[in-house]
């Protein structure tokens, strides 16, 4: 495959995600905006952070006027899931070789989603890193384009935006549907979320995604072998 | 004026994040992964979508009004739509304009 054929295939592939990281990025531009952080914040933001649901929560840290340790715990308990796109990643990104550094990088929620049905062979191998790479960039590209646009429109909108950040809300049910929807095998999902709203009465919104990730964790160990053959 | 500390706040969500990106990567390299790795990197993508939609919603009150109902009536779009169109952008759309009529019109 040539670099153009290639370029046009992953520029598709990302459409779904351009969507979602538009209107999402979009959202957090301009409540980082109405905040008085301005477009080179939500650019710095998107290109270093790069974690949807992180930067929405570093913004409230920002106004808050969190410290240094406080905002490193919090980013471990919000980012402690991108763990598991490493672990199930690691097969597929081994000899990526210079592209791997920034494949690693930029493994997002939505980037993982869209790479990791994807069948690896020894022969495709480097059609695939060539592949997840322009799908990890486009994917950053939609992110930011998205954010700096919020920022710009930001204080300038000519309705109130109250409620738009239901967007990262609404992205991950999403993303829930489409996973049930493409399994028969139900209960890993319903582990997440009976585990997680267990936690959350139980530990309280501030700590309870370390003990979930924890219990889900083990959970899924325990149904392993009656489960691990079709999930 | 430069604003210092949230200069340091996005420093360090930065370099946390990647930390956490690169460690499984560091951890099993190019050696054989565990089968028990290989086994929750499948099964995980799943529980950890619930959590974070339960995560997503862990501010919402049931005792105070308006009682969580504009979520239950956004996410139950989301849902509808999304079984129904199966359009990422339709369904994320359609919750969210949902979500801001109810909470700025209704509620």
């Amino acid at each position: 495959m040539n670099l153009k054929t290639q370029l046009k295939s992953a520029l598709v592939a990302t459409i779904p995600v351009m969507t979602g990281y538009l209107v999402l990025g979009f959202g957090f531009g301009v409540i980082l905006a109405t905040k008085g952080y301005g477009i080179l914040w939500a650019l710095g933001m998107s290109l270093f952070i790069y974690a949807g649901s992180m930067q929405f929560v570093a913004i409230d840290l920002i106004t808050g006027g969190a410290g240094i340790i406080t905002t490193a715990l919090t980013t471990l308990m919000v980012n402690a899931r991108h763990l598991f796109y490493g672990i199930s990643m690691v097969e597929k990104y081994k000899s990526a070789g210079a592209k791997k550094p920034y494949l690693i990088f930029a493994l997002t929620d939505e980037t993982y989603s869209l790479l990791c049905a994807e069948q690896v062979t020894e022969e495709n191998r480097r059609v695939f890193h060539t592949r997840s790479f322009l799908i990890s960039l486009f994917d950053q590209i939609w992110w930011v384009t998205g954010s700096v646009i919020g920022s710009m429109a930001g204080a300038h909108l000519p309705f109130s935006t109250e409620g738009i950040d239901f967007a990262l809300t609404a992205l991950f049910v999403t993303v829930f549907v489409e996973q049930w929807l493409s399994t028969k095998r139900h209960l890993p999902a319903l582990i997440g979320v009976g585990v997680s709203a267990l936690c959350l009465v139980i530990f309280g919104a501030d700590v309870f995604l370390i003990p979930s990730m924890i219990l889900i964790t083990v959970s899924l160990m325990l149904m392993r072998g009656r489960e691990a053959a079709d999930v | 004026m430069f604003d210092l500390n949230a200069f340091l706040i996005v420093l360090t969500a930065s370099l946390v994040t990647a930390a956490i990106r690169f460690l499984p990567f560091l951890l099993f390299g190019e050696r054989k992964t565990p089968a028990a790795i290989t086994y929750l990197g499948r099964v995980l993508p799943y529980a950890i979508m619930g959590m974070l939609v339960v995560f997503c919603l862990k501010g919402v009150s049931v005792a105070a009004a308006p009682h969580g109902i504009p979520e239950l009536v956004a996410i139950a779009v989301v849902v509808a739509l999304h079984v129904w169109k199966r359009q990422t952008l339709v369904s994320i759309v359609g919750g969210t304009v949902c979500y801001m009529l109810l909470v700025q019109l209704v509620f």
